[in-house]
């Protein structure tokens, strides 16, 4: 896919210029071009994962996936992405319970610092946590998701299933459905799908939609049927159990008839729309089973394909700086 | 311990009654002012030439979290109102007692008695008895007092002692949880946030409160468009409703929390561009009285956290006449407005002799040199932390001199 050289064209830049930031905290403030570099480098590893020049790549090299907050399919995704491309991977899951005051966050960073890993990957449950991190180690931190703010590789490998599926992202109309207000998947796609062209579209309960969403370029509804309307994506949220008790809405299943994706609702979309979800679903209340599990037009289980690809491309991007990669040491 | 007698002459005096200020001298016997411009001066006088630099009264901070004598002693401020807040609430006669003899000689603070008991909400404290002790005014705390009901006793019952009641005006309900005002900003650093509604609800409550006991209340911050037009109106009507400001909230406004700067967590938090330049309309036009620092040192194991999970409250002291002066240099309030905001609109809420010029008030006084330029800088402060959202900041206006009671601070 890149294997051509590009044109020397500003909005092309090549080597260290085409992605010049030393942390991935966030797809906000990217440039497009910046977002289709990284995808563009995701592409090589779909299709290349275990070949033996990625398996050496990041060689001598650790990596340290600090999670403050439970995860079982992020961690996975960046453990395995870390050890195709060669990588020792550390996994350092820290309770959140023994590490909620204040120093020991910042004495947490200074010891995975002082530990000299290469890279770390970094979740937290408080929103600006991985960026206070960030801001104490000596080495590049990629955001697996903190608080309410933004998960950026998650982003970036629902851009590149959209990508994949639909040979572009320019002009799409892009329908993010459920709980927008408690998700940071939702404030990715949103920033992410938008600096790449594609027309986002916020749906749910009004609780749960809140209007800011409008300040970042997305259109705002409380019925999910106006939102689906002639989509070429819809992407569901998961629905956190904890909300669902009559604190944001009133039950599961009153979710489900006023907002949950069936397949009258998809009707209601292109016929070719895709349907795509993070993880881990909630069957029968944000998405029917039978959607979920249609070939032809569920993406999840590819999502979670891209996802690997996604992260070789990031630990391997942020990392060539220090591994004197032409063009980026 | 009396004071010799002090002249300062050649000085340019401002005084919150007067309309402008003007040159003058100024002479303190026994500590109080004795005379303006005195036709003699007693042969054991110490006299100081002010080189015509500015003399105020001494600041009266209304509403601080912690009473500093060495960041007060900077930032010119004689005379501080304690919040009841603190590890144990201020709720009873012994605390107040001691809280108001923590400072003296040099500052002296005046404890505002917690409004209910272990300010929970829900009982009355023994304000009469701690009135005794020395409280000047009872206070809500950190929170406002959530039952209707029983904020209503507290304000019938200090306005019978004549003390004021300061509240905080958040609706509880609306801003559980939240650390934002809600904007895009909030929404781009995912942080919870509630509609800055929340403030003008609460302000709407308490002012017919108000109307029921005909009790004084002060609003120790307000910062919205919708609340600063429910006490015009109220004063309007000749409510007793007064409300204050901090400087943070006058000059910053949401978009200081980028990058998830916690010096700039305040409660309550700050607000949006639209309301702040209402703040500044309602500096302009006197429906604000007071200006104070809320002056809360907060070190890093309160502060160098994720945004959410970090404390509000910012160190205020050695900043509020700086940041003031601002708003006299770039001509939002005159001179003598700036010092009605910090000393006598406080003053006279507190009831103290104070905050004045007038012959016969306590010799709180300062002298100020407005033009001297100087950088806030956080580390280089004195208070216990150096929690400053203005670190950087260029002002100007420093403190050369301060009497307490007549008295030479040094």
């Amino acid at each position: 896919m890149t294997s051509s050289p590009r044109p020397l064209d500003p909005r092309t830049p090549n080597g260290h210029a085409a992605f010049p930031h030393r942390h991935l905290l966030g797809l906000a403030g990217l440039q497009p071009w910046e977002l289709s570099f990284l995808l563009d480098e995701a592409e090589r590893w779909v299709d290349q994962a275990r070949d033996d020049a990625g398996r050496s790549l990041l060689a001598g090299l650790t990596i340290i996936n600090a999670f403050f907050e439970n995860s079982t399919r992020t961690l996975l995704s960046f453990e395995i992405a870390g050890k195709r491309l060669g990588a020792d991977v550390v996994n350092m899951a820290v309770a959140q319970s023994s590490v909620k005051k204040g120093e020991t966050l910042i004495d947490t960073a200074m010891t995975l610092n002082a530990m000299r890993a290469d890279a770390i990957v970094i979740r937290h449950a408080s929103s600006g946590a991985v960026a206070l991190i960030a801001d104490k180690v000596d080495c590049p931190v990629l955001n697996a998701g903190d608080g309410l703010h933004e998960h950026p590789t998650q982003g970036l490998l629902d851009a590149l299933t959209i990508r994949r599926r639909k040979g572009r992202i320019d002009g799409l109309t892009v329908a993010i459905c459920g709980d927008i207000r408690h998700s940071r998947v939702a404030r990715s796609n949103m920033i992410g799908l938008a600096t790449l062209g594609a027309k986002v579209r916020v749906a749910g309960p009004p609780t749960l939609v809140p209007r800011e969403a409008e300040a970042l370029g997305a259109d705002r509804f409380t019925r999910v049927e106006d939102a689906l309307d002639g989509a070429d994506v819809v992407m569901m949220l998961r629905l956190q159990s904890e909300r669902m008790d009559g604190a944001m809405i009133p039950s599961p299943r009153e979710f489900h008839a006023l907002y949950g994706l069936t397949a009258e609702r998809l009707a209601l979309a292109k016929p070719d729309a895709l349907v795509m979800h993070p993880g881990p679903m909630n069957r029968g209340v944000e998405i029917d089973s039978a959607i979920a599990d249609d070939p032809e037009r569920s993406a999840i289980t590819e999502q979670v394909a891209m996802g690997v690809a996604v992260r070789m491309a990031c630990l391997d991007v942020l990392t060539r700086q220090r591994r004197g990669v032409e063009g980026w040491a | 311990m009396i004071a010799a007698p002090l002249l300062i002459r050649n000085a340019r005096l401002v005084d919150p009654l007067a309309s402008e200020p003007r040159d003058a001298s100024l002479l303190a016997i026994d500590g109080r002012i004795a005379a303006i411009n005195p036709a003699e001066t007693p042969a054991d006088a110490i006299t100081v030439d002010a080189q015509g630099m500015l003399l105020a009264p001494g600041i009266v901070d209304f509403g601080v979290f912690a009473a500093e004598p060495r960041a007060c002693r900077f930032g010119g401020i004689t005379r501080v109102a304690l919040m009841p807040d603190g590890a144990h609430p201020l709720d009873q006669p012994g605390l107040i007692e001691r809280a108001a003899k923590a400072g003296k000689p040099d500052l002296w603070i005046h404890p505002l008695a917690a409004a209910t008991r272990a300010l929970e909400g829900q009982t009355l404290a023994e304000t009469g008895l701690m009135q005794a002790a020395g409280a000047r005014g009872v206070a809500t705390g950190r929170t406002r007092v959530a039952d209707a009901g029983v904020m209503a006793r507290v304000l019938a019952y200090a306005g019978g002692l004549g003390l004021v009641t300061v509240t905080h005006a958040e609706d509880e309900g609306l801003t559980r949880g939240a650390v934002a005002t809600t904007s895009e900003m909030a929404f781009r650093l995912g942080l919870p946030s509630a509609p800055a509604m929340a403030e003008a609800m609460a302000v709407a409550r308490d002012i017919a409160l108000v109307e029921v006991t005909g009790a004084p209340l002060h609003f120790r911050q307000l910062t919205t468009a919708a609340a600063f037009d429910l006490v015009r109106a109220a004063k309007r009507r000749g409510l007793p409703v007064t409300c204050g400001i901090t400087p943070a909230h006058l000059l910053l406004n949401d978009v200081a929390l980028g990058e998830w700067r916690t010096f700039a967590r305040l409660s309550p938090p700050l607000r949006g561009e639209d309301d702040r330049q209402a703040a500044l309309a309602a500096l302009a036009d006197g429906t604000i009285d007071v200006l104070c620092s809320a002056h809360d040192p907060r070190g890093p194991e309160d502060k160098r956290l994720p945004f959410a999970d970090a404390a509000p409250g910012m160190a205020g002291a050695e900043t509020l006449l700086a940041l003031g002066l601002g708003l006299v240099h770039d001509g939002t309030i005159s001179l003598t407005r700036l010092f009605a905001l910090l000393a006598a609109n406080p003053a006279r809420l507190l009831g103290v002799e104070a905050g004045t010029l007038a012959v016969g008030a306590e010799a709180d006084l300062i002298l100020v040199d407005p033009d001297t330029p100087w950088q806030i800088d956080t580390r280089r402060m004195s208070a216990r932390a150096g929690n400053t959202p203005f670190d950087g900041l260029p002002v100007q206006g420093r403190v050369r001199s301060v009497w307490k009671g007549g008295r030479r601070i040094d």
